[in-house]
């Protein structure tokens, strides 16, 4: 997000490294954080609630597209490490710790186990990585499953709202400003990620991992910090995840949430913070505007509602396929084009 | 001991199915490289549609065979030409993920026309088992690990001496020698992409004719990654000892756990911590080519 005008007038590194680079920019974002804190006082509960699923999922996209599209190891398996992350937040909390140690527990045991997995990283590549993290995927599952001393199995596992110094975040609205809170940092931390040395090393190793290596950048280390960072904040998101929904079951977590995080840093844009964000946004919201233009349908086609859940993954596979085809660097470039666009408006150069 | 040998029998008859479709796997990615994560839902729709053609259109099993196999070859040229043909240089994930889109689409739209129960095939075979070693064996059991032996036969005999099939593998081998000696690439694309819709409606006609058909039939081409990974994604002796490997595995790890420790359901997971075990100790299988990168 650089709103800055044209030509470059930086006097300082500092202000040219900085992450906020222009006070139009600064102002922007402000403005939109404060939309975002008033949005609860002003749209109802439904609302809210897309609202927070949204703001879950931008956490999840986000950790998906530091390790798939900054350091380029792709993961099918993403789905798991939130629902590890979910699992291990609900099962902490529900022993008894505080709601800040559970989440960050949840993503700590996430982040081992995304490491252990992240391991055959180091001589796996492209497809055969792929792969295996589709069995890291459903070996998972089966353990959620099965499990069922831990997990409760195919019954669930209830967990309590969270509650921070006797504070319950007991309704969407105020739960979602946690959330909100969460999500922030989270962003925060994989945009400031992505100017750090680990994230020069990282975009090294997606770019020509043997380069990386002769420049003296360590893969294994670097990959495995990447699968760690990725499903800390992958594990985050699911206890957020299970302390918002209060209920959690197997199949929430099934190769299909792995499939709809690939599916946003795909259409939101691979290697781009913002892009997760709009993919984010775009996935969640799919499925709720079919609902609304099914309803409004409903009156011309009454039998519609009969094929809506199967339309719904249809209308996903479609939207995946033709981005891919179209506009295969995602709604990211379309921003860009845009901002480009109104940066040297009238002109067309 | 009886019960481990049906264990192995049965595993061998669903073994011959997933190397079947890891045949239509394999042909794919020799070819064109692609992974296609879709083969498991090639399977489920030429089962569908065989099933339409035989019970709702009334059609005599043997002519609704032929009309399936037809259309999946309608279908493959539609899915490479439309989908598959603009990736060709796009990134391996790109590519990945276009094909699940491809599966996401296929699974719904056989669930929009005929719904998520499971749908039986009329008896085509006498339903009488014939006896092996004291063991019962159904007649379609046969015929299913027949027909995909006679299918692999065929198969590497085309590979083997067709002039179609030496230009497929020297297609595989390096796309832009076998461009400049007058293949064309993208006849040999669609080439590969119809005869592994072919197969893989083999398959699922089969194991409509075996348990039923349902929209879970799909889950199928998951368990085909590890039979191609242990036999080496791109060859075709690989895709059929996989599977059955991986059939007759999964089949007594099932068993063994049942028997053992009491667990259910360990068949859906234990094929895929052999393949992270492979992965980790062979990664291109007991036949695959190994990609050797130097500086």
């Amino acid at each position: 997000m650089s709103m800055h005008k044209c030509g470059l007038f930086y006097t300082t590194y500092a202000a040219e490294d900085g992450l906020f680079r222009s006070r139009f920019q600064k102002l922007c974002l402000g403005l939109f954080l404060a939309a975002l804190l008033a949005v609860p006082q002003l749209v109802d509960s439904y609302a809210v609630s897309i609202l927070n699923l949204i703001l879950i999922a931008v956490i999840g996209a986000v950790s998906l597209n530091l390790l798939t599209g900054m350091c380029g190891q792709m993961s099918l398996g993403h789905g798991a490490f939130v629902g590890v992350g979910a699992y291990g937040a609900a099962i902490l909390s529900n022993a008894g710790a505080p709601f800040v140690a559970a989440l960050l527990g949840g993503g700590a045991i996430s982040a081992m186990v995304g490491m252990v997995f992240g391991i055959p990283s180091l001589r796996l590549k492209g497809i055969y990585l792929a792969i295996s993290t589709l069995a890291a995927q459903l070996i998972l599952e089966y353990v959620f499953l099965h499990a069922s001393s831990l997990t409760g199995g195919a019954n669930g596992l209830p967990v309590d709202p969270p509650q921070i110094l006797g504070f319950a975040f007991d309704t969407d609205g105020r739960i979602f400003y946690l959330i909100l809170a969460v999500t922030v940092l989270c962003v925060l931390a994989v945009t400031n990620v992505s100017r750090t040395r680990h994230g020069r090393a990282f975009v090294a190793i997606r770019d020509y991992h043997q380069s990386a290596e002769n420049v003296g950048v360590n893969l294994f280390a670097y990959k495995l910090q990447a699968f760690g960072l990725s499903s800390f904040l992958a594990g985050v998101a699911g206890g957020l995840w299970s302390h918002y929904t209060m209920y959690i079951t197997p199949e929430q977590f099934s190769m299909g949430l792995s499939i709809s995080y690939l599916a946003m840093i795909i259409i939101g844009g691979m290697g781009s913070v913002i892009g997760s964000i709009f993919g984010a946004v775009f996935i969640t919201l799919l499925p709720e505007m079919l609902n609304l233009l099914i309803s409004s349908l409903g009156g011309i086609a009454p039998d519609l509602s009969a094929v809506i859940v199967p339309m719904k993954e249809g209308v996903f596979g479609l939207m995946l396929v033709l981005f891919l085809i179209f506009e295969p660097e995602g709604l990211a470039r379309k921003w860009r084009l845009t901002k480009a666009y109104w940066k040297l408006y009238p002109f067309a150069y | 001991m009886e019960y481990y040998l049906q264990l192995i029998i049965n595993g061998l008859v669903v073994g011959s199915i997933y190397s079947l479709v890891a045949l239509g796997f394999v042909i794919i990615f020799k070819a064109t490289k692609v992974v296609n994560f879709a083969q498991g839902e090639l399977v489920m729709v030429g089962a569908y549609v065989c099933f339409a053609l035989t019970v709702q259109f009334q059609l005599p099993f043997f002519a609704s065979f032929l009309l399936t196999l037809a259309f999946s070859i309608v279908l493959a040229t539609a899915v490479e030409r439309l989908i598959l043909r603009p990736l060709i240089g796009e990134p391996i994930i790109s590519v990945i993920m276009v094909t699940i889109g491809l599966s996401s689409m296929l699974k719904s739209f056989v669930q929009m026309v005929w719904g998520t129960q499971i749908q039986v095939f009329p008896a085509i075979l006498p339903q009488e088992p014939y006896m092996l070693l004291g063991l019962p064996i159904a007649p379609v059991y046969v015929a299913a690990f027949g027909l995909s032996a006679l299918l692999f036969g065929v198969f590497s005999l085309f590979f083997k001496f067709s002039s179609l099939g030496i230009a497929m593998r020297a297609t595989a081998f390096d796309q832009q020698a076998a461009q400049s000696m007058g293949i064309g690439i993208k006849s040999i694309f669609a080439l590969s992409w119809c005869i592994a819709a072919v197969v893989s409606s083999i398959g699922g006609i089969i194991l409509g004719n075996i348990n039923g058909i349902n929209a879970q039939l799909g889950h199928l081409g998951l368990k085909v990654f590890p039979a191609v990974i242990l036999g080496g994604l791109d060859s075709l002796l690989g895709a059929a000892l996989g599977g059955l490997i991986i059939g007759v595995l999964e089949n007594i790890c099932e068993g063994a756990a049942k028997d053992l420790l009491g667990l259910g359901g360990f068949k859906e997971v234990a094929s895929f911590l052999i393949l992270v075990v492979i992965l980790m100790v062979k990664p291109y299988g007991l036949f695959g080519t190994k990609e050797i990168e130097r500086v």
